[in-house]
């Protein structure tokens, strides 16, 4: 009896909820760690890059606008589907970044718990970082944390599940939406993680997925006009990224800018508190004068 | 109706004014290395009043220096309980000489003597003495168990409210540990140099706070130095986004308090004599030279006509002129560069189409000088609708729904403040949340306090100033995670 030929899947872009190959019809080899043949995952451009910033753009008022517990129940479900398909990340991770499968396992499981951590700030955030200012004079005085918009997120290029998940799921919370540039040389999880959301209940375009080159996809991205913020975290390990080249790119328009530290975070440390969905936020205060 | 109103001009013997001044450095006043000074001027009589030391690179080495060796040797092994009673004493300094400063801001600056003594004075001291407050509490401000300053702090202030924008820097930096060079605007440094001899009253240690005056090329010196730790810059959104292009790939923080173009919206069931005096008080406040001001009216169709009559009518009765008396409601403009950009932009709001009122007043011959003006027709796409104008000129234009309200309003780069006008309760709190802006001003207008944090969405900058917030710009960031 022979051995069943397994159907191996394409990996594809996300954006605006759908899966397309890149405009460009090119692909790359992804390789395990040890080189053997993974998949060939598609090579965005410049076109896929704005395709995925006017899609994100569209769907960030409706993610903004819907309340605070119910992007939290989106989010929490977005675990739920992980928690599903745990075996097949452990495999991806596994072979992605050369770990064995306990690693691998311990990874995965740190990324769903991760996903649950942040699902839990969406209606807590507000209360932690807004306030009630005690102005001199009779007003009414309060400030409150808003999404800034659309977010650029260069995920880190070693953590290719928990990593990305430490740096993605911030961003969403308070209702950013998000073009995510994956680990360059580690892409299948961002890919798998993508058809994850797609099955989940957070809406098209709220994320959106490039794979490809870091250094072909960050310029034109960093210097968008209609990108509020870019987390350059990923640029650790990045071939021919400079950070501060693209944190000179993102002046033009304003950006708020994440730099990268000066190597990749420790993943598995849990988080000391909501900086990363802080460092996506505007403080809006609202007066009114008080009287009779 | 017009009323006549005799002088009433407050007195400057409350000010002694040098004939020249040099950098404050180490808790002394010393002359420039290379001898270079500049003159400053009252623009609403064009008179020198004083020669000011232009900075150049040893100054401001000197001066980073000076800073970095009182934060290592005084300032950060301080206990904040300390720190926060110099905070506290400078605090009380500003209010005890608070007619020296107001006198002397209206002479440097041109803004009105009752604006600069009810307003930018006592709201400087009201700053030092809220953060002072905050100095030994940073552990419970909720940025972690240990908040670290960041050390060397270059601040780089505009000249709209110079003793203002200099307290909304020093306070809550000094609060939070770091130690400051300053370097005031080019046209209004005097302040800030009083505010130095008011810091040797306070017995602040050397090197605490120096300030280096000079233009934009001291400026770039100083925030481009390799000793600095952060930057905090208040001004032009251009020169924003050149310090954060010539900072980017450096270590160091930076926060950006930058232009606006906000706008006032008046629905039709406002308040009418309440939307008018806001609109007012929005755009001809400080002859409009404010980051935040209401220079777009958004007005509903249905009560436009009668709302710019009103307004009209209300703003020729606005006293324009001498900006040191005690009567005077819109005071001289800044320079004859901004009176200069003042005149280009309405020039070209005529050029472009829309239709021109200035109230009828008599200007002064000599200094910068502009009347209250108003377009109407204005059309989304012209210079006056989309630039920041910097000047006692309001441009107008009307809505029908508060979707295209919102949508106008949202429809420009900036996002630095918004006004809305509406008896309706749930309408403001939609609005609001609509209004893509760092503070919104519901049925009130540029009111600022020092626990109210203050800042822009977009190019109007990043950061926040006043408040728990402000302190976030000064302190370090721990784990990125």
């Amino acid at each position: 009896m022979s051995a069943r030929l397994d159907v191996r899947k394409t990996y594809k872009l996300f954006i605006g909820g759908k899966f397309p190959r890149s405009e460009s019809g090119r692909t790359y080899k992804v390789t395990s760690d040890d080189g053997a043949f993974l998949a060939n995952a598609a090579l965005a451009s410049r076109k896929d890059a704005r395709e995925a910033v006017v899609a994100a753009r569209k769907a960030q008022p409706g993610w903004a606008g819907a309340t605070a517990y119910n992007r939290g129940q989106v989010l929490y479900r977005v675990a739920e589907l992980l928690e599903g398909r745990r075996s097949q990340f452990v495999e991806e991770v596994a072979a992605g970044e050369g770990i064995k499968t306990k690693a691998a396992e311990a990874a995965v499981d740190a990324a769903i718990d991760r996903w649950v951590w942040y699902a839990g700030w969406t209606d807590k955030v507000a209360q932690v970082a807004g306030a009630a200012n005690p102005v001199a004079g009779p007003y009414f005085n309060l400030s409150v944390p808003e999404p800034t918009g659309v977010v650029v997120v260069l995920a880190p290029q070693s953590s290719s599940l928990l990593g990305l998940v430490s740096v993605l799921a911030p961003v969403l919370v308070t209702g950013n939406t998000a073009v995510v540039v994956s680990s360059e040389k580690r892409p299948l999880p961002a890919i798998t993680l993508s058809e994850v959301l797609a099955t989940s209940d957070v809406p098209g375009g709220v994320v959106n997925i490039l794979t490809g080159r870091t250094a072909e996809l960050a310029p034109p991205l960093a210097s968008h006009m209609d990108v509020n913020a870019i987390d350059l975290t990923g640029t650790v390990g990045a071939e021919g990224v400079a950070w501060g080249e693209l944190e000179a790119e993102a002046a033009g328009s304003v950006k708020r800018v994440v730099r990268p530290r000066d190597s990749e975070p420790d993943w598995s440390q849990i988080p000391d508190g909501p900086r990363r969905i802080l460092a996506f936020t505007e403080t809006k205060t609202v007066w009114h004068p008080k009287g009779m | 109706m017009s009323f006549e109103y005799a002088p009433a001009p407050e007195s400057r013997a409350v000010v002694d004014i040098a004939s020249s001044y040099g950098l404050f450095i180490d808790g002394t006043f010393v002359e420039p290395e290379g001898g270079k000074t500049f003159k400053t001027v009252n623009p609403a009589t064009e008179e020198v009043l004083a020669d000011v030391a232009e900075a150049g690179e040893p100054d401001v080495d000197r001066a980073v220096a000076a800073a970095r060796r009182a934060y290592d040797k005084v300032w950060s092994r301080m206990p904040g309980s300390e720190r926060a009673k110099y905070l506290y004493r400078i605090a009380r300094l500003l209010a005890e000489r608070s007619r020296e400063f107001a006198v002397l801001e209206t002479l440097d600056n041109g803004k009105p003597i009752r604006e600069s003594r009810d307003v930018d004075v006592p709201t400087a001291a009201a700053h030092f003495f809220y953060y002072a407050g905050w100095a030994d509490k940073l552990e419970h401000a909720g940025f972690g168990p240990n908040p670290r300053p960041h050390g060397v702090a270059a601040q780089v202030i505009p000249w709209n409210f110079p003793l203002l924008m200099l307290a909304w820097k020093i306070a809550p930096a000094l609060a939070a540990g770091n130690t400051v060079v300053l370097k005031p605007a080019e046209t209004t440094p005097l302040s800030a140099l009083l505010f130095a001899d008011l810091l040797r009253q306070a017995e602040l240690p050397p090197g605490v706070v120096n300030i280096v005056t000079g233009a934009r090329e001291t400026g770039s010196l100083l925030v481009n130095h390799p000793g600095v730790d952060k930057i905090a810059f208040t001004g032009s959104t251009p020169v924003g986004k050149r310090i954060a292009a010539e900072v980017a790939g450096s270590r160091k923080s930076l926060t950006l308090e930058l232009g606006g173009k906000a706008a006032n919206i008046v629905f039709d069931d406002a308040p009418i004599d309440q939307a008018v005096e806001g609109i007012v008080n929005g755009i001809y406040f400080n002859q409009g030279q404010v980051c935040c001001a209401g220079s777009r009216l958004l007005v509903q169709e249905s009560i436009a006509d009668e709302l710019v009559d009103r307004l009209k009518r209300r703003l020729s009765t606005l006293r324009v002129g001498d900006p040191m008396d005690k009567n005077t409601d819109v005071g001289a403009i800044n320079s004859a560069q901004q009176l200069e950009r003042i005149t280009t932009l309405s020039q070209a709001g005529e050029d472009e189409g829309a239709t021109r009122w200035t109230a009828a007043c008599e200007l002064p011959e000599k200094g910068y000088w502009f009347a209250p003006t108003v377009f109407t027709d204005v059309h989304p796409a012209h210079r006056i609708a989309r630039e920041e104008i910097f000047g006692p000129v309001l441009s107008v234009l009307t809505f029908r729904t508060p979707a295209e309200a919102v949508q106008k309003a949202n429809n420009t780069p900036y996002g630095l403040s918004a006004g809305i006008w509406t008896e309706k309760g749930s309408r403001i709190l939609w609005m609001a949340d609509q209004l893509r802006a760092g503070v919104v001003w519901a049925n009130t207008f540029n009111r600022f306090d020092p626990t109210s944090p203050f800042g822009g969405y977009k190019e109007s900058g990043y950061g926040r100033e006043g408040g728990r917030h402000g302190l976030a710009a000064y302190l370090a960031e721990g784990s990125a995670l």
